[in-house]
């Protein structure tokens, strides 16, 4: 366990403000110097229901939510009291402290609401005996009380922000700075009046504890922000003006942040009827000239299988967003999963061929789908950006810089209309939009937007001869079907040469390997780091492109282990599956570890797995499986 | 020279322009009512003054879908039953085209029925032709959402239990602001009402009737016909909701009644269309987006410029 860091979840019913109460703490930290790291979790239920939100703070990036937390603020689920809510769920009053027993640190504390709890209740979880067992320091407080004093009850966040920074030992200099920019009036006057009260009475309570919350200072100006956010930030300095969507957890987060700005940026959104529709919708800007957008989760991005297919075989660029969370069906709607993979990969009818980039955390999320956009309308191909729940739902410091790139506005490979006056041309006046073999040695057979003079083409489905009409020799197709697969070498090229993707952990050389992909990455190299310590060897490589596949990247990394193991939230090890069916081998390397009961990783997690990997045990652990290496 | 030169251009437009060079007879069978819709819209052309590479055409999956093989304009043979979603995009990426979209009763009335009532609530500036002949062509002669009750067919030996779908009814209920029907057998209206549509500020839907001779052996009943407007005993207000509605009941009993009426059915003048009404909210441009992408002088913003300030 790592010390020298703040660990503090916030606990409540969902829907009583937990997630923005945790979003103005973090932020706060940040802006006092800390890096952080928030970490979601919450019920499928609008109202009630046990909720939290870590905040891990450190004086060094921090790379995930870490193994459990050392402050624990309990403020009672309010939407509980409700003796409806409480007939159909039973009595959740007092889940918000003790579901959260099991992960509080040894010497912890435990600061409650115990304005809103009832006291014999309390006696009856066994918060004493818990306590006294653990070292934790419980300290109870009437939050609700302080905040009635001021108005309403609704601010007893507030007052448990005032009590954890005395507690703590933080200036609660930029809590204060955050309630006077973001509320005006009365209740800004009122929260300012929460947060100092609950600071006097907790100050006066002179908690004895040993957390050290760190100190730090940026050098650069930093930003606090969300998967969804980054993602969204990427497409729209992308040039994207298009998006159509419907709703469906988690890609609903990216759907809305998009909707928000577009307006503003000259750019139109629409929610439509289905996600066919979305997607085809989103086909059709392109197709016009726009650079669009779609997506949705996996029932919805199920039915986008055809409008994908379409986008293929016709050459229209798009880019679609899957966010996943666990399946099969409509599965786990606010849990992450990473098990879309192979339906992504392989979505669609046909021999076809798509991108598909898996970012690892926020920084990746913008620039993969900047890489995106950029691919998916150079080389007239849809590429997919696939991430999932966690990454929505965390929030992440970094450098404001990392956003300071120029837009792209550039089109892609679309002709201006002189251009197409000297392209061929069908003896029908037909563009030939799809060319055997363009010019330029590529294959891509540049475009033309409807609208343009003399620039007429027919966009199909069906498999099409160079002016677009439908044809059905057999020589057209094979010079067209190679010509839309072997762009997949090509991107790979480009990627390669510009992008560099995926991300080496550790030492050069190691004994021991842990692949991973996707939102498990950083997660996996704090793991990484720890066994280093712990006196392992091993090195880690995180893999952010799914298609076309890193080929030489991986096999060159396999080669330098003696084995690996391939860490993946899904239970059919669907990464490893591709890495050895791409590779072609390496099946006796590679062993897995997988999770897949709706929550991602810890590190102390992989560093048991590992431990017990290469030491031949079975898991003790039952929230995960282990998979051995073929032959094994 | 601007990005798109061709949308605008005052010149004389001939109907041969729209000839592809390739015969339709290729995949329609002789007598297909498709011939006619391919005419009618030909014809329709010059006196709407569009030239070719200012028309998007989008079809979904049939023979009907064919359509855009023929017709020599900016084409996209989508996916069956989707036209209209990737139509309607077009539309608002860019106003400035003209906006077709076209498929067959199974294309347009089943898989893509959805899509049909959300087109129309929605009221987007573009024409609907739905060649309407009572059958499953591509697919060899299966039942079709129009097809008449009791209507045998392979995958319904025992004669369709379904009533079926009343098309003119629905849009008018969904919200399009210009309905019609038609037929291939009478090409002087139908190229009418294709003009009058395409020039209609709306959502336009045209039930086409078309005969399929190779499976459905009833098209006989489409002639003889009456033309609504011209007969003294259909005399109704195309603007008055109640009237149309009520006209439309009757069109639709009477076709399988074996009298068909066609025509103007409902003109509803006063309504924006939807990208009016998003630009009215500021949801879009005033400017089609499409042509910022060639404009040299355009500003393209960054999400740094103003959106990271709310992280910080
Ligand atoms: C998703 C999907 N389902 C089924 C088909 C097969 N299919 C092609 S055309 C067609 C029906 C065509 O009938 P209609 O729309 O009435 O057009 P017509 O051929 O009569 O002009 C069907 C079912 C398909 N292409 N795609
Ligand atoms: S099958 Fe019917 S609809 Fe299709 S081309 Fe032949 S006649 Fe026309």
């Amino acid at each position: 366990m790592t010390d020298n860091e703040l660990i503090w979840r916030i606990a409540g019913g969902s829907g009583d403000g937990i997630d923005s109460t945790s979003q103005n703490f973090a932020k706060a930290l940040m802006r006092s110097g800390l890096h952080v790291f928030t970490h979601r979790h919450y019920p499928s239920r609008i109202r009630g229901g046990h909720t939290y939100v870590e905040v891990r703070a450190k004086d060094e990036p921090v790379q995930s939510r870490g193994d459990g937390y050392n402050f624990l603020l309990a403020l009672g689920d309010s939407f509980a009291r409700n003796p409806q809510e409480e007939a159909y769920y039973g009595k959740e009053e007092l889940k918000p402290l003790y579901e959260n027993f099991d992960e509080l640190r040894e010497g912890g504390v435990l600061l409650y609401d115990e304005g809103l709890l009832d006291e014999d209740d309390v006696d009856e979880i066994g918060l004493e005996e818990a306590a006294e067992e653990n070292g934790w320091h419980v300290v109870p407080m009437d939050l609700r009380g302080i905040a009635k004093e001021h108005g309403r009850e609704i601010m007893r966040n507030t007052a448990g922000i005032g009590a954890t920074a005395a507690i703590l030992d933080i200036d609660t200099e930029e809590f204060e700075q955050l309630i006077e920019q973001n509320m005006a009036g009365d209740m800004q006057e009122a929260n300012l009046n929460v947060l100092q009260d609950a600071y006097d009475a907790a100050s006066e309570l002179d908690i004895d504890h040993d957390i050290e919350v760190p100190e730090n200072s940026h050098d650069e100006e930093q930003v606090i922000l969300s998967g969804s956010n980054a993602i969204s930030y990427g497409a729209l300095d992308e040039g994207c003006r298009f998006i159509s969507g419907y709703p469906m957890t988690p890609w609903t987060d990216v759907f809305t942040i998009m909707s928000q700005h577009l307006p503003e940026f000259g750019g139109i959104s629409e929610q439509v009827e289905d996600e066919i529709a979305a997607a085809a919708l989103a086909l059709g800007a392109s197709h016009a000239g726009v650079k669009s957008m779609s997506g949705s989760s996996g029932g919805g991005f199920a039915l986008m299988s055809e409008p994908l297919g379409l986008a293929e075989m016709t050459e229209t660029p798009i880019v679609l967003v899957e966010a996943m969370r666990a399946g099969p069906s409509t599965g786990m709607p606010t849990k992450p999963e990473q098990a879309d993979l192979e339906f992504v990969l392989y979505t669609s009818q046909g021999d076809s061929a798509r991108v598909v980039f898996a970012p690892a955390n926020i920084r990746e999320c913008y620039t993969q789908t900047r890489a995106a956009f950029r691919i998916a309308y150079e080389y007239q191909i849809p590429a997919i950006v696939i991430y999932d729940q966690k990454i929505q739902g965390e929030l992440r410091n970094l450098p404001a810089s990392h956003f300071d790139e120029e837009p792209n506005a550039d089109p892609g490979s679309v002709l201006t209309e002189e251009e197409i006056q000297d392209a061929a041309h069908h003896s029908s006046g037909k563009f030939q939009r799809f060319l055997h073999e363009p010019e330029d040695g590529s294959n891509v057979s540049p475009r033309s937007i409807p609208g343009q003079k003399d620039g007429r083409f027919l966009a199909t489905g069906n498999e099409h001869n160079p002016s677009g009409h439908i044809s059905e020799d057999p020589d057209n197709r094979i010079a067209q079907m190679n010509r839309r697969l072997n762009k997949l070498d090509d991107i790979r090229a480009d990627l390669d040469e510009n992008a560099g993707h995926q991300t080496y952990h550790g030492p050069d050389e190691a004994d021991y390997g842990i692949l991973v992909w996707g939102s498990q990455q950083d997660t996996a190299f704090e793991a990484v780091d720890r066994l280093n310590e712990n006196g392992h060897s091993v090195k880690a490589l995180g893999v952010s492109d799914m298609m076309p596949y890193p080929v030489e990247e991986v096999s060159e990394w396999l080669e330098s282990v003696d084995e690996a193991l391939v860490v993946e939230m899904n239970a059919s090890a669907q990464f490893r599956g591709l890495t050895q069916k791409e590779l072609g081998r390496y099946g006796e390397k590679l062993s897995s570890l997988l999770k897949y009961n709706g929550n991602p990783f810890e590190p102390a997690e992989i560093v048991d797995g590992f431990e017990t990997s290469i030491n031949g045990e079975d898991l003790a652990a039952t929230n995960m499986k282990y998979l051995p290496a073929a032959g094994d | 020279m601007s990005a798109f030169s061709a949308i605008g251009e005052e010149r004389e437009i001939d109907r041969d322009e729209f000839t592809p060079g390739i015969e339709p007879q290729a995949t329609w069978c002789p007598g297909c009512g498709d011939f006619g819709v391919l005419k009618a819209l030909k014809q329709a052309m010059p006196e709407v003054g569009r030239n070719p590479d200012e028309v998007a055409l989008f079809t979904g999956i049939g023979c009907s879908g064919k359509l855009n093989s023929y017709f020599n304009s900016y084409g996209f043979h989508t996916i069956h039953g989707r036209s209209l979603p990737v139509a309607r995009a077009a539309k608002l990426a860019n106003p400035n085209l003209e906006v077709i979209a076209a498929g067959g009763d199974g294309d347009g009335y089943g898989i893509g029925g959805n899509h049909l009532i959300h087109t129309a609530r929605e009221n987007h500036d573009m024409t609907y032709i739905v060649f309407n002949n009572e059958i499953f062509g591509l697919t060899k002669g299966q039942t079709s959402p129009t097809s008449p009750k009791g209507h045998k067919s392979k995958t319904q030996p025992h004669g369709s239990a379904k009533s079926p779908i009343r098309p003119l009814s629905q849009s008018l209920n969904a919200g399009a602001t210009y309905i019609a029907r038609t037929a291939a057998v009478n090409p002087n209206q139908a190229k009418e009402i294709i003009a009058e549509a395409i020039e209609h500020n709306g959502f336009a839907h045209i039930d086409f009737l078309t005969q399929c001779p190779t499976w459905n052996k009833d098209a006989k009943h489409y002639v003889p016909y009456t033309d609504v407007q011209q007969s003294d005993d259909y005399d109704f207000d195309l603007s008055d909701r109640t009237e149309a509605a009520e006209m439309m009941r009757q069109t639709e009993e009477k076709l399988y009644e074996g009298e068909v009426l066609t025509g103007r059915m409902y003109v509803e003048d006063a309504r924006p269309s939807y990208g009016e009404e998003k630009q009215a909210i500021g949801e879009m441009p005033e400017e089609p987006l499409a042509e910022r992408y060639f404009d040299e002088d355009a500003e393209w913003e960054r999400t740094y410029d103003n959106l990271l300030e709310h992280h910080k």
